[in-house]
């Protein structure tokens, strides 16, 4: 299990596309991913689920990757976040 | 549940018969106060100056017995045991029966920086409200990953993985007439480990669904007002798994299975998904099980009980085959 603090970098926070990139990045692996932020744990492979998080720029959330392949997955969804989503 | 303040008590979008009908009249300042209890306090002894065992972190509640004490404190120029009060980092006070503090009694609000509030409710009602209110709100909460709906009145929690076709489940049940009261993200409240209340985590993003091809979709929208719903206590939980053909299947359906939520065990069923399965008719039967079940009236357990009953006739018919033989 690999857990990692993230910070959501781009200006309009975590909205649609951003969520659906998450979700292509995450499809990729094999293994299981968990974004948390406060209370709330979702499943990082479910737009609708991470649209909920509500996570505004600036925001921090907790990454939580289970599974064969987890550090690879941890560190492309990193990337995605440190590359703003590509936007 | 991270922090309550006076301010999101105001917020609440409380209906009907739940609905606080609070507002501030004075000591704004203390909006901002949590609330970290769903007690209430009746300042009643307070007032007379015994302090002894005084909750001082709940709501303050001042009915009407209480507000004719604090008008008769005031014509006898006795306010001391009001300071007191005021020195203790209460959350709020709350004046019932429509009743309105004395200027005096508000000004030393506004300077102990305490907001007052007021209700047109009765005092008994209003507690009964408040308590069911902050029972909510201070209850252990849990998002989980699946749907919920209500099929026939019961409310259906689907789990099952990523791909496994909840939400398209959810979608048929939707078109058959059932409702929807969240996809995807689900927030199960504990109620006094009583019961599980479910509804969607987000009540600005819920009754949006997601299906693989059509984007997000907005369901309130596609399938009218009827089609869903806030909240709901969750009463079967339903998990889809893909077809395991080493596994054994429940067929029978002696056995009850159990899930539990935040410590509260509800009835399970498992179905095991594969092509030409058609899910919301199978989910659709069991929703109706259940309603027979809490009739009192087990189908398996019924049928199994016939099945002895006609066996046991049939040996005995047999007896008089057997002597006929032996004539």
């Amino acid at each position: 299990m690999v857990t990692r603090e993230i910070k959501v970098c781009n200006r309009a926070g975590i909205h649609a596309r951003p969520a659906a990139n998450i979700v292509k990045v995450a499809n990729k692996f094999k293994s299981e991913l968990f974004l948390e932020k406060g209370t709330m744990k979702i499943n990082g492979k479910s737009i609708m689920g991470i649209i909920t998080l509500g996570a505004t720029y600036q925001s921090t959330l907790t990454m939580i990757c289970t599974g064969p392949d987890e550090e690879e997955m941890a560190e492309a969804i990193d990337t995605l976040f440190k590359n703003r989503f590509e936007e | 549940m991270s922090e309550f303040t006076i301010l999101d008590l105001l917020d609440l979008d409380l209906k009907e018969h739940n609905h606080l009908g609070l507002t501030c009249i004075a000591g704004r300042t203390g909006l901002s106060r949590k609330i970290t209890t769903s007690k209430l306090s009746r300042p009643g002894l307070p007032l007379s100056g015994f302090f002894e065992e005084f909750s001082n972190n709940s709501i303050q509640v001042f009915g009407r017995g209480e507000q004719v004490y604090l008008h008769k404190l005031e014509n006898e120029h006795n306010l001391a045991s009001v300071e007191k009060l005021f020195s203790y980092d209460i959350p709020c006070c709350v004046f019932c029966d429509g009743g309105n503090p004395s200027p005096r009694f508000a000004s030393l609000a506004e300077d102990a920086g305490t907001a007052i509030l007021k209700t047109e409710l009765l005092s008994s009602d209003f507690s009964r409200r408040l308590y069911q209110t902050l029972d909510e709100v201070f209850a252990p909460t849990e998002t989980i990953h699946g749907v919920l709906v209500e099929v026939y009145g019961i409310g259906v929690l689907i789990t099952g993985e990523s791909g496994v076709g909840k939400s398209e489940t959810a979608l048929e049940l939707i078109e058959r007439g059932h409702r929807l009261i969240s996809d995807d993200t689900v927030r199960l409240r504990n109620i006094s480990d009583n019961y599980l209340i479910g509804m969607g985590e987000n009540p600005m993003l819920a009754h949006h669904m997601e299906i693989r091809g059509l984007g997000i979709l907005n369901l309130a929208n596609l399938f009218g007002v009827g089609a869903i719903r806030d909240r709901k206590q969750v009463q079967l939980s339903v998990k889809l798994e893909p077809w395991d053909s080493e596994k054994n299947y429940d067929r029978v359906g002696e056995n009850s299975l159990h899930d539990t939520y935040l410590g509260i065990s509800i009835p399970m069923v498992l179905i095991p998904v594969k092509p030409g399965r058609n899910i919301p008719v199978i989910i659709e039967t069991a929703a109706r099980n259940e309603r027979l079940k809490k009739l009192g009236y087990y189908s398996a357990k019924e049928f199994d009980q016939s099945v002895l009953k006609w066996l046991e006739s049939e040996s005995a018919r047999k007896t008089y085959y057997i002597n006929e033989e032996t004539h």
